[in-house]
């Protein structure tokens, strides 16, 4: 197969790849834009085959055959509420697959540059394998905590920003020797020196970060898998790579920018560590007693809910632990049927991956239709007769607004306790992963329903019906 | 422990201590629920509710273990009562002393429902709110019923109608509901209080709230209530009810001060200055009344005006004053029980029921000492004015500087790449900006499959395998395969696990 025809297959691919992205824009075309999206991956696998692999086809169908197998038992197996956990591994394979193919391409005696491209090859090479080494590592521990293999609190060494600064000004010094080294063949052990630092300044990164901020890493992570192809694709001078790089590492940073936006956060200060670490001044000043809860029980919450005309749903990661989506969806088929007008508002950061809770609430089948944005519901809440909060504390509180000093003040939240009423479930009265004391729950008008969400929820429905 | 509901005879009382609906709820506390015969009757519940809610309609009641009622005993009735029985009823105690000698000399622990301590959490125990939002609707009809015009206004074919406007005079629970029905038939709404706290609860029903031009003297006393105001505010507010008077076509007075006679504020001049076929609705009648003619439990006609001074606005409404009177009491009891097994525990350290329990084991315990909480928080410490902060201005010179910065790399890195190098970079910017113009578009409901959708897309890296794992070298070779490996798992998930997330959206 000749360059010309291979090339012809790398744009229809790319096209493909493009379109597939652009098809996500609503759940119509969203499972269109998921078949562009194999069909581009199986033109460039195709082509690259038959166009450039010229040996060893026995352990490529090999790799190919077992990989893919494991992949699609991984993604029959997944639970919806795995989602995260499977992102973030699946980004770390990318990492390591960036670092193994930079390490080859080092080891490459075919690669014959001469002069500045020499250099360019070979810093391309190392910021690949630089990238790559933080991406595995940051998406192993990102596994780890979202899979609650590591606990969730932030880690904060001393000084831990001089740490981060010193294992960047060593790899940048690492990458001078290297580059210095490969003049006369050698490099090898900068390279794999760097490569060790990186892993490090990747697991110390995720480390740092806690619960609440567990969306923006999946979607850094997942930006920069795409940053890492995108230098692999520099490094072999293939267009192909550097485009789709540069597509996936673009859609991950419009993500981490958009979480951050929910939460109010500067993107270096997520990356730079939990919250409480600044200020923090009202944390402690929230958390003495600010009144007293009203507790309900099942049933009356059942009596509120068929009362109502105007019911809001608002779901956290505390629906997702207790696997409630399910019952969620028949009390909320129940109260359609009698006429009850249910929906859903979705902050963007609930959850623990950007359109976490959307997902969930796709597997239970609630109909797409009835979900909404924080955005286009917040203005209808004082219409709202009963707002229901499934595990959710940070996202629905009002001194995001009311406080200045509150460590989350700014943040976007849900205006629940504008309705008439609020019903929060919840295990008990722990603050949220802000460290925040919620005044919500001691509004006249919200209600607690202790007890697991799933549970409590069983009883409602029991109720109901 | 047995759990006794007379039937009310109290001249005109129609309302009665426990309805069907409540009555399973009472037996789930472990309770047996016997109810006298024709008990609901007058709140349109018959004993057949009653039997089918699982209670015992029988004649006499008074020898159960609780007695459950709506008004104070007689004087009868408490000659039936004796040591070792609970009652729980209105009691008024402050009003009332000798009945409650009476009832402590009988030995009988009574607990007021008008005692309930005004905290948060005794909301749901609170007889006199969920009365007094009965009494604020109640007056609404009953001045509609009066009032010989539309309470909304209209344009029709025969002519404009204007809408009514309504003064309500103390927003407490009563005025409130007075307010939200007033509202909601259509009328134009005015709200007078002395607590300026109250304000926003007003506004919030969308009335209009009357405020004095007068330097702030706050009316909140004790437990969220009204107090005595100084002569001067005094003077001053008449004079806005008098301007008021003049203009509004219904008034509804509800203020009230704990423990005084009603403050009288709507004198015999306003009444003679209202317009023809106006009507006042005096909630405070009994307790000395605020319209200076209204007389308790009569409909008078002064000047042209009609002066209702109903005093038994609740009972008026006694299917409904009956059920959440019955609810009230319904979690008074199940604080009682704190086991669910049907006995109660007087507990003198909880402040709800230490607040509400006026006679216990021969001795009265009325008043209880002041509550710990006040319903109000209390007042905020005058918070520093809020700092002058200096409006940042956005410097120009941020991004004029990262552009610049930006630009003179780039300028440099032209200077010495290669042209095959900035052919590649040029395809990586725009590629870029692809992504960045295509990424916005997407839904926020659909980030979870795009992620994993890009992840999947992303592993095109096993081109680069490919291109490497032809190599003579055996270690090159080894790396391509494992490499390709973990790909080959990331392509075949992520596209897999994009389709099964996606499959399940639907309408």
């Amino acid at each position: 197969m000749s360059q010309g025809i291979i090339t012809v297959c790398y744009i229809a691919a790319t096209i493909l790849f493009i379109l597939a992205l652009g098809g996500l824009s609503n759940q119509e075309t969203a499972r269109r834009g998921n078949v562009y999206g194999m069909v581009g991956m199986a033109i460039a696998l195709l082509a690259t085959i038959f166009g450039v692999v010229t040996a060893n086809y026995e352990i490529l169908i090999g790799a190919l055959v077992i990989g893919g197998t494991i992949g699609l038992i991984l993604a029959r197996r997944v639970q919806m509420t795995q989602m995260p956990e499977l992102v973030a591994i699946l980004h770390s394979l990318v990492g390591a697959a960036a670092v193994m193919v930079g390490f080859a391409s080092f080891m490459d005696p075919e690669m014959k540059f001469e002069g500045v491209e020499k250099i360019i090859h070979e810093i391309e090479i190392y910021i690949g394998v630089l990238i790559g080494a933080v991406t595995f590592s940051g998406s192993v521990i990102a596994f780890g905590k979202l899979s609650g293999r590591i606990g969730g609190r932030p880690l904060m060494l001393p000084g831990r920003h001089w740490f981060n600064l010193g294992l960047l000004l060593a790899a940048i010094w690492f990458g001078r020797e290297f580059v210095i080294q490969a003049e006369t063949g050698g490099g090898m052990e900068p390279l794999i020196i760097m490569t060790v630092i990186a892993l490090v300044f990747g697991i110390h990164m995720v480390m740092a970060i806690g619960g609440a901020d567990m969306p923006v890493v999946v979607s850094m992570l997942n930006s920069y898998s795409g940053w890492a192809a995108s230098a692999t694709g520099f490094m072999l001078s293939n267009d192909l790579l550097i485009v789709t790089g540069a597509l996936v590492g673009s859609s991950g940073a419009i993500l981490s920018y958009i979480m951050c936006r929910a939460m109010n956060r500067k993107f270096l200060a997520v990356i730079a560590g939990g919250f409480g670490t600044g200020g923090g001044a009202s944390a402690g000043g929230g958390g003495e007693e600010q009144g007293e809860v009203v507790p309900l029980d099942a049933g009356e919450v059942a009596v509120a809910l068929q009362d109502a005309r105007e019911v809001m749903i608002i779901p956290g990661y505390g629906m997702a632990v207790a696997q409630a989506q399910h019952v969620v969806q028949e009390i909320t088929r129940t109260l359609r049927e009698k006429g009850v007008n249910v929906r859903f508002g979705i902050h963007p950061v609930a959850g623990r991956m950007p359109g976490h809770m959307n997902v969930l609430l796709a597997e239970a089948h609630v109909p797409y239709d009835i979900v909404f944005e924080m955005e286009e519901i917040n203005e209808d809440f004082p219409d709202v007769d009963v707002s229901v909060v499934i595990g959710a504390n940070d996202i629905v509180n009002p001194s995001a607004q009311e406080e200045p000093d509150s460590p989350i003040a700014g943040m976007p939240v849900l205006e629940c306790w504008k309705g008439k009423l609020t019903v929060v479930l919840k295990r008990s009265m722990a603050t949220g992963y802000a460290g925040v004391q919620n005044p919500l729950f001691f509004k006249d008008n919200t209600r607690m329903l202790f007890g697991d969400a799933k549970d409590t929820l069983d009883q409602v429905l029991h109720s109901l019906n | 422990m047995k759990i006794g509901v007379p039937k009310e005879n109290f001249p005109g009382e129609k309302r009665v201590a426990t309805t069907p609906d409540v009555v399973p709820q009472l037996i789930k506390l472990g309770f047996e629920v016997m109810v006298e015969s024709e008990a609901g009757h007058a709140a349109k519940f018959s004993d057949a509710a009653y039997r089918d809610a699982g209670a015992d309609v029988v004649n006499d009641v008074w020898g159960a273990d609780i007695i459950l009622k709506v008004r104070a005993p007689s004087d009868a009735e408490i000659s039936r009562l004796g040591s070792g029985q609970t009652l729980i009823s209105f009691l008024w105690p402050a009003q009332n002393p000798e009945l409650l000698e009476h009832l402590k000399d009988r030995g009988v622990t009574c607990m007021a429902m008008d005692s309930v301590p005004r905290i948060s959490r005794a909301q749901k125990v609170d007889a006199l709110s969920s009365m007094a939002n009965i009494a604020g609707y109640r007056a609404v009809v009953e001045a509609a019923q009066h009032f010989g015009r539309f309470f909304t206004g209209q344009i029709t074919a025969a002519g404009k109608v204007p809408p009514a406007k309504v003064l309500v005079i103390g927003a407490g629970v009563a005025g409130l509901s007075a307010i939200g029905s007033a509202k909601g038939m259509g009328a134009i709404v005015r709200a007078f209080d002395t607590r300026p706290e109250v304000k926003e609860q007003v506004e919030s029903m969308d009335a209009e709230f009357l405020m004095l031009d007068f330097e702030d003297e706050d009316g909140s006393g004790e437990g969220g209530y009204a107090k005595v105001m100084s002569k001067e505010f005094i003077e001053a507010e008449m004079a806005l009810f008098a301007e008021q008077a003049r203009e509004v076509d219904i008034i509804i007075t509800t203020a009230l001060i704990p423990g005084k006679p009603a403050p009288e504020l709507v004198t015999a001049e306003m009444v003679a200055s209202m317009k023809d076929g106006s009507v006042i609705v005096d909630l405070a009648a009994e307790q000395g009344g605020n319209c200076a003619l209204s007389r308790p439990n009569e409909v008078v006609q002064e000047h042209g005006v009609t002066i209702i001074g109903y005093t038994d606005m609740p009972s008026r409404l006694a299917s409904q004053a009956s059920q959440l009177f019955a609810t009230n009491m319904r979690h008074l009891l199940s604080d009682l029980t704190p086991e669910k097994d049907g006995q109660i525990v007087v507990d003198m350290e909880d402040e709800v029921i230490r607040g509400t329990t006026v006679t216990h084991q021969g001795e009265i315990t009325w008043p209880p000492p002041a509550p710990k909480l006040s319903a109000a928080p209390p007042k905020a410490q005058e918070a520093a004015p809020p700092m002058p902060e200096p409006e940042q201005a956005p410097s120009v010179w941020g991004p004029i500087l990262t552009l610049a910065i930006g630009g003179l790399a780039l300028l440099g890195l032209g200077a010495v790449a290669p042209p095959s190098f900035m052919a590649h970079f040029t395809v990586f910017v725009l590629a870029c900006f692809v992504g960045y113009m295509v990424i916005w578009n997407v839904t926020p409901a659909l980030h979870t499959p795009l992620m994993s959708v890009t992840n999947a897309i992303s592993s095109i890296i096993i081109i680069g395998a490919l291109l490497q794992i032809s190599s003579a070298n055996e270690t090159i070779k080894w790396i391509a395969g494992v490499t390709v490996l973990i790909t080959a798992v990331n392509i075949a998930g992520g596209f897999a696990v994009t389709r099964r997330m996606l499959e399940m959206f639907r309408k």
